[in-house]
């Protein structure tokens, strides 16, 4: 058991699967001497040496493509794109190459690769540094999407992503990178698709999604005290999606609060409701309601951007005022 | 050299038909006019090298040995198709074949294609990526980051510009800043600067072998600006009025596929033996043009294969 920053869980488990598999090759911005500008992949290159570590050029589509191209040849590479909003310089590589290839020509390519991103706020960066794009990803048919909440999630989601066969869209809540928490030593393998059930209550399910996480399970401590008992489940995996556990839960409690760091309009808890709503609409007692960014840029000012981001406070108010009325 | 561009030329022309008596739907883009490029270069190529080919890659793909009634089928959307319908004509793809794939969104091969050559460089396999664009495609951001990387990790990959003169509708020298979009670049990132004949497939097959022979031993990527011209429109019902008579006349003068023959019969190749090639290769395309026909209608159990690598399309347990 060790000590561990999200950060140093991102140069382990990259480490981890580097040691394992030859054909594991890091790309990207800053990723090899500097170590990654959040310090993501410290010690890797010094491990596993410039052929295998590699720094580009500030080209995001050359990063993807080569990563694409790499793949459907036998590598398995992790690419590194600094912040997620910069997917937008390079969206053609991810939404039309990488994820339709493989459909497009029955079947015949694989592209076994993983797209590592520094994503949403909490670093007072601005709007075009900050945005939470899991929507973005999720929305794309034959990509991926993964996004840890905590350190050993990271270790073992990342093995369970470079192994996958597909693309896997693997976003690191920059809101997160400092936090800490103990890991089990040796290898960490986890399975993509299982969402994880971290506080168990019978009142409401309030589900969240990467630096949402630990404010869900604050908040629930908090509502805990005022009699609200609240089950919390990390999704850890938009696509595939463990809609098994989480209907399970909401069925459970009848009542679902979703958590979002993404703007609000075609969030991923909007996806998640209509499951809901499809499926077990009887089995809820009351309305489903969605805690989100609003759908702004976000801004730059720490007073407005925690005002923007789902807020510890505003989760404990919105579930009272729900419960309550 | 010259049944492969007979060839490509018959098998175009037989897709056009197809196409005016609705077997092939949707659009597709011709390479009528541009044969002695696929098949010059796929004539310098290895079995185990790459080709990465754009929405005009009919040409590029048969070329590189794959045969003609997948092909036909795949424009028909029939399930003998080599992607069982489920790419069509801008999208066609044979791994076995080396042919890995054709892309719609201009440039974006190039990155890919860059991609590959790294995965054979990191592996220590010889193999040699090519990448083919036309003319219009040098303007967009992909061209010039892909032939960056290339050039900085020194990637057996060769970067294949037909230059037909022609964007979609419009000349690409009334959008670009220099007079050889490909070759005037080159400088900029510390490639030669070559210009060829792209109507005479032998000096295509020269200028490519040497390129790849390049790129193999380590001396890493070349790019290859060859001018030609289409004789037909963009796309399928492109009539391609909007060019001078006269430069079509000019170019259809240059036309590669009689320049060659010609040339075979200068050398001594007998006018019967050429004929024989020309009867094999339309009886292939008849042949080829029934089977494909003969392809079943691609159905639901296609609909949501093949999204993910374990067959299925299921985003959700
Ligand atoms: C990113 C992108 N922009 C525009 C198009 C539409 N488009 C398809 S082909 C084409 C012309 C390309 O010209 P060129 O590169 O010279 O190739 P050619 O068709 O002449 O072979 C255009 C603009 C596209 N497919 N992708
Ligand atoms: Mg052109």
């Amino acid at each position: 058991m060790a000590q561990l920053t999200f950060r140093e869980a991102i140069a382990r488990g990259i480490a981890q699967e580097m040691r394992r598999d030859e054909s594991v090759v890091l790309l990207g911005e800053d990723v090899g001497a500097a170590g990654g500008v959040f310090k993501g992949t410290v010690g890797l290159l010094e491990e596993f040496g410039g052929v295998r570590v590699r720094d580009t050029p500030i080209s995001e589509q050359a990063i993807l493509g080569a990563a694409m191209g790499a793949s459907m040849t036998g590598l398995r590479p992790i690419a590194e794109i600094m912040f997620s909003d910069f997917f937008a310089v390079c969206w053609d590589i991810v939404a039309n190459e990488i994820a339709k290839s493989r459909y497009m020509t029955n079947g015949q390519m694989s592209f076994p690769l993983v797209i590592r991103s520094g994503n949403g706020g909490g670093l007072r960066f601005g709007a075009q540094h900050s945005q939470s794009v899991e929507n973005w990803a999720m929305m794309i048919p034959g990509l991926k999407v993964v996004v840890p909440s905590n350190a050993r999630d990271v270790i073992g989601l990342m093995a369970a992503a470079v192994r996958d066969p597909d693309p896997v869209i693997f976003l690191e809540a920059k809101a997160l990178y400092a936090s800490k928490m103990d890991v089990p030593d040796g290898e960490i393998v986890d399975t993509l698709g299982s969402a994880k059930v971290l506080r168990q209550g019978a009142n409401a399910t309030v589900v969240a999604l990467g630096a949402m996480v630990p404010r869900a399970l604050e908040a629930a401590e908090e509502l805990s005290a005022n009699g609200i008992d609240c089950t919390v489940v990390d999704v850890r995996s938009l696509v595939p999606l463990d809609t098994m556990t989480l209907l399970r839960e909401v069925s459970a409690t009848g009542r679902l609060f979703t958590v979002e760091e993404n703007p609000r309009l075609c969030g991923w808890g909007a996806e998640l409701v209509s499951i809901i709503a499809d499926e077990i609409f009887y089995d809820l007692d009351g309305p489903i309601v969605r805690i989100t960014t609003p759908h702004i840029p976000l801004p730059a000012a720490d007073s407005l951007e925690d005002l923007a981001i789902p807020s510890v406070e505003r989760i404990v108010t919105t579930i009272h005022k729900a419960m309550n009325s | 050299m010259y049944r492969s561009q007979f060839a490509l030329r018959q098998f175009e022309k037989r897709a056009y038909d197809l196409f005016l008596e609705n077997y092939v739907k949707g659009t597709s883009h011709l390479s009528i006019g541009q044969e002695a490029i696929a098949a010059g270069v796929a004539a310098a190529m290895r079995p185990t090298d790459w080709t990465f080919a754009t929405y005009r890659g009919h040409a590029h793909t048969l070329a590189r040995g794959v045969p003609m009634t997948p092909v036909f089928a795949e424009l028909m959307g029939r399930t003998n198709g080599l992607m069982a319908g489920k790419g069509g004509s801008m999208h066609l793809t044979s791994v076995e074949h080396g042919v890995m794939g054709s892309y719609a969104i201009i440039g974006a091969h190039l990155p890919i294609a860059c991609g590959a050559a790294w995965s054979a460089q990191y592996r220590g396999t010889d193999q040699v990526a090519v990448a083919f664009f036309g003319d219009g495609s040098t303007n967009i951001g992909a061209f010039h980051e892909a032939l960056n990387l290339a050039a900085v990790w020194k990637l057996p990959v060769i970067f294949f510009c037909e230059n037909n003169l022609w964007m979609e509708y419009t000349r690409t020298s009334e959008v670009t800043a220099v007079a050889n979009p490909a070759a005037d670049r080159a400088s900029a990132y510390g490639l030669a600067s070559i210009i060829i004949d792209g109507n005479d497939a032998d000096e295509v097959y020269e200028v490519t072998a040497e390129a790849i022979e390049r790129a193999r031993a380590g001396d890493g990527p070349s790019m290859i600006e060859a001018k030609t011209y289409r004789h037909g429109g963009h796309s399928r019902a492109d009539p391609g009025k909007y060019r001078p008579d006269e430069e079509l006349a000019e170019w259809l003068a240059k036309d590669p596929i009689p320049r060659y023959r010609t040339r075979l019969l200068e050398a001594g190749v007998s006018e019967d033996e050429l004929r024989a090639i020309e009867v094999e290769v339309d009886a292939e395309v008849d042949r080829a043009t029934e089977e494909a026909k003969l392809g079943g209608v691609p159905g639901e159990d296609l609909l949501l294969k093949d999204v993910w690598a374990d067959g299925g399309g299921a985003w959700r347990n």
